[in-house]
């Protein structure tokens, strides 16, 4: 059934093809991409936000800005319940957790019983949580994603920012970071 | 021996379909006329040498050939019967072998059946398949040989992973692959009809069943994915988002659309360049899905077979394949008329709206799988789930579930409002009433799953108008599969929205003979023993169960250990009635002694997988109804050319 071409629109026609050149542009991209992914945060050696989130979960208390203020060097790990590698981090969470490190946490668009149950599968290291449901403090304190984790300073001063899960290899950085928020 | 003699026979089919893409291309042209016979018999000895090479494989794998390297990889040699065939295809040399076999005897079995198409756009398809075959023989016998021998053989197998130790996934990821690498059949109709510029009803037809097909082991697939996922996994969910799903998800609904476009086009000749752009789309999802997988550019749960060389390999495939398809799609296209026109208040603009709708959920898909790649590209890393997922796929589905009440009451190319207006107005003012009940009698629940429940309970209603007012018995199989495939899809909404809306948890510590109560139901711990398996020990616990006093059931949750290899796994047991479910799971003992456990109680949760099955069985339906129909219309055609030549020899 060979007809006459009629004239249509050209891009439409092309644009499936120039979307897989994107998607292919990307992935190429991501399978050469570098190793190191450290990020240099604009937020390190600002003071924290002032912010006061109600708590989490109901055995742990809720997250302010006043309870980093305690001269001692904390962790902040921005987390989520549906988010897999905050599930892959955290037995490196619970071994700083072991080695004295306080650790708080933010849950990001949470659900109190989803969560209940994440910390009850994999641990729960956090001696404090805070409930961010609409992504306010992690906007913040310049983190995009979940999950993140940033070293504090006892005077409330964001001093390091570890983007994407703690892995295995990464904790001598993060004890390194947190001896050098306490010096 | 064997295994040389599957390799052998692979490489003997690569080279026939070499013979069969330029046998196929050159009989398209005037001098190479000569060349048509041999392109189906090529396709057809092809499918089945490599049919020859897998079964190798497969006897390789139940005698546990240690002296094959794939076997003592993935074997063990103290393996239950059945998993030592599922370890065939659970990894990724076998699970390519699995993919070019289906992709090899589909085109034999289209180079043996296919009579409706004109016979060069048919030496286009087989030469389009063969095409694409030939760059998975490459990927096979170039970088993932599943036939290479140890130097020395191994003195036993390194086992298979304990999570996929089980009977569903014996047979899920099959299943899957049927759909996957069904759809390229579809993929090579795109490329033949768009060559030979044939792109219309017959080729709508001749591609249908092929679709209906690959769609029906996909929905299947699908659903036991999500089942074995929900009772093997313990969390309780069913559903996570995990790019793996999302790679078999991406298909179906390209697949979903394409059925219903190649409808259009089958009897309205109308959407002639979106049907064949589905077309081509519909496997390009399978083949992007299957790279993310692969090529573990993702972080996934499922994440086997993580190998940046194949990464690279499979993208170079997809960048022929998609990156051709597209381009020659873009030069042709322009060729291809617009077809039939039809009014905005007709079953085709339902249609089209609903094409639409499911590739903008797949779009946010797509979307939302590569985001995190995405946003990496500009320095940041992040991780999206279900907070994104369900919302935006929620804008498109739920409008498009409620065009899909309408749309098959319409008729074709232009109909007035005021003909179904009463005829629609029963099940949106259902939906309406319920909305309003689930309101006021539980308004602590969620807009998504109120909106679903009230959405799925129109449209389980409203599915079976179309048999109104027909012969039942004269209404053809394909109308009752449609009918089947939307009243599937309401089940499983309201089986997704009242589980999201009603589920109950309770998470406890407890000795034997302690109480608990989740929902409706009162538990009591009765004992915990050890128990033995083929390969594996168990913890199991014994729990009774008993629905609001009535007569208890007895539940065996287990926390299996696995000894080749080591790993563990829950078992979690689960009790079934005919309005929920109960989930049960054993955790760790504590330190005090006690044990966790954890249970849940869903509400008509079964109904998610009877729909999925459901929507399965429609598809089915319509695919037996098409074909038959064919088979009489060839019958019916093969009568009247008979009678034709004996009428010429009389004269």
């Amino acid at each position: 059934m060979i007809e006459p071409a009629p004239k249509r629109s050209g891009l439409a026609i092309w644009l499936p093809l120039i979307l897989f050149g994107g998607f292919f542009a990307l992935v190429i991209w991501g399978l050469v991409r570098p190793a190191d992914r450290e990020v240099a945060s604009a937020f390190i050696g600002k003071p924290l936000p002032q912010f006061n989130l109600e708590a989490a979960t109901e055995d742990r208390p809720g997250l302010a800005t006043n309870d980093f203020k305690v001269g001692k060097p904390k962790l902040l790990n921005v987390f989520a319940s549906w988010c897999v590698p905050c599930a892959i981090e955290s037995p490196q969470l619970a071994a700083l957790a072991r080695q004295g490190v306080e650790i708080d946490g933010v849950a990001i668009r949470d659900r109190r019983e989803d969560l209940a149950r994440f910390l009850a599968t994999n641990g729960n290291p956090f001696a404090r949580i805070g409930k961010d449901d609409l992504s306010q403090v992690q906007l913040a304190i310049g983190s995009s994603g979940v999950p993140e984790t940033f070293v504090i300073d006892g005077k409330g001063v964001i001093r390091y920012q570890h983007i994407g899960e703690i892995r295995e290899e990464d904790m001598p950085l993060i004890l390194a970071k947190l001896k050098e928020a306490g010096q | 021996m064997i295994a040389e003699l599957g390799l052998a026979v692979l490489w003997m089919a690569a080279a026939l379909a070499v013979l069969q893409l330029f046998a196929g291309f050159s009989a398209l042209r005037p001098s190479g006329k000569a060349l048509a016979g041999v392109v189906r018999p090529l396709a057809v000895m092809q499918g089945a040498l490599v049919a020859v090479s897998f079964f190798c494989l497969i006897d390789l794998f139940l005698e546990t050939d240690l002296s094959v390297k794939l076997v003592a990889e993935n074997s063990h040699s103290m393996k239950p019967f059945i998993f030592k065939l599922a370890g065939t295809w659970g990894n990724h040399e076998g699970s390519m072998l699995l993919w070019v076999t289906i992709m090899a005897v589909s085109g034999g079995v289209v180079a043996l059946v296919e009579k409706r198409l004109r016979e060069d756009t048919l030496l286009a398809t087989l030469a389009g398949q063969a095409f694409v075959s030939l760059g998975f023989y490459a990927f096979l016998l170039l970088s993932s040989n599943p036939f290479e021998r140890l130097p020395e053989p191994a003195p036993e197998g390194a086992g298979l992973n304990p999570l996929l130790q089980d009977i569903g996934l014996a047979f899920h990821p099959p299943t899957l692959y049927v759909g996957y690498v069904g759809l390229s059949v579809a993929f090579s109709f795109a490329i033949g009809a768009l060559i030979t510029r044939d792109v219309g009803p017959a080729f709508a037809r001749a591609m249908r069943p092929w679709v209906l097909g690959a769609w029906i082991f996909l929905t299947v697939g699908i659903t036991a994915g999500s089942y074995w996922a929900y009772y093997t996994l313990g969390w309780g969910g069913w559903w996570f988002w995990d790019p793996v799903e999302n790679a078999s998800l991406m298909p179906w609904l390209a697949a979903t659309a394409l059925l219903h476009s190649a409808s259009v086009l089958a009897s309205r000749n109308a959407l002639r360049a979106w049907t064949v752009m589905l077309g081509v789309i519909a496997f390009s999802m399978s083949m992007v899905g299957t790279f993310l997988v692969r090529s573990g550019i993702l972080t996934s749960v499922h994440a086997f077979a993580v190998d940046p060389e194949r990464g690279s390999f499979i993208l170079a495939l997809l960048a022929i394949y998609i990156g051709g398809a597209l381009a020659l799609f873009g030069i042709r296209a322009s060729t291809v008329t617009e077809g039939e026109r039809f009014s905005v208040f007709s079953r085709e603009s339902s249609l089209v709206f609903n094409n639409v709708m499911l590739c903008g959920i797949l779009g946010i898909v797509l979307l939302g799988t590569l985001y995190p790649l995405l946003t990496e590209a500009f320095g940041a890393k992040v991780s999206v789930g279900p907070p994104y997922f369900n919302p935006v796929s929620a804008i498109f589905a739920i409008p498009m579930m409620m065009v899909m009440t309408v749309g098959p009451l319409l008729r074709w190319r232009k109909d007035k409002p005021g003909r179904i207006t009463a005829t629609v107005a029963v099940p949106a003012l259902l939906a309406a009433l319920v909305l309003l009940a689930v309101a006021i009698m539980a308004p602590g629940i969620r807009v998504l799953p109120m909106l679903g429940i009230a959405v799925g309970i129109g449209l389980a209603v409203a599915s079976w108008f179309p048999l109104r007012g027909r012969n039942l018995r004269r209404t053809p199989l394909s109308v009752y599969g449609m009918v089947f495939g939307h009243f599937g899809i309401a089940v499983a909404l309201l089986g997704a929205a009242a589980e999201s809306a009603f589920s109950t948890e309770r998470l406890a510590a407890m000795n034997v003979g302690d109480t608990q109560a989740v929902g409706p139901i009162s538990l009591k711990l009765e004992n915990i023993e050890p128990v033995a398996g083929p390969n594996w020990t168990a913890l199991e616990a014994t729990v009774s169960a008993s629905y609001k006093g009535g007569t208890p059931v007895t539940l065996h949750p287990q926390a299996r250990t696995f000894t080749s290899p080591p790993g563990e796994r829950t078992e979690s047991a689960l009790h079934t009635r005919w309005n929920g479910q109960l989930y049960a799971v054993l955790g760790n003992e504590g330190e005090d002694g006690r044990w966790q456990m954890r249970f849940w109680w869903k509400p008509f949760v079964p109904l998610l997988w009877l729909g999925g099955l459901l929507v399965a069985f429609g598809g089915l339906l319509a695919l037996i109804g098409r074909v038959v129909h064919d088979i009489k219309r060839l019958r019916a055609e093969d009568k009247i050319a008979y009678r034709k030549s004996q009428q010429e020899q009389l004269k």
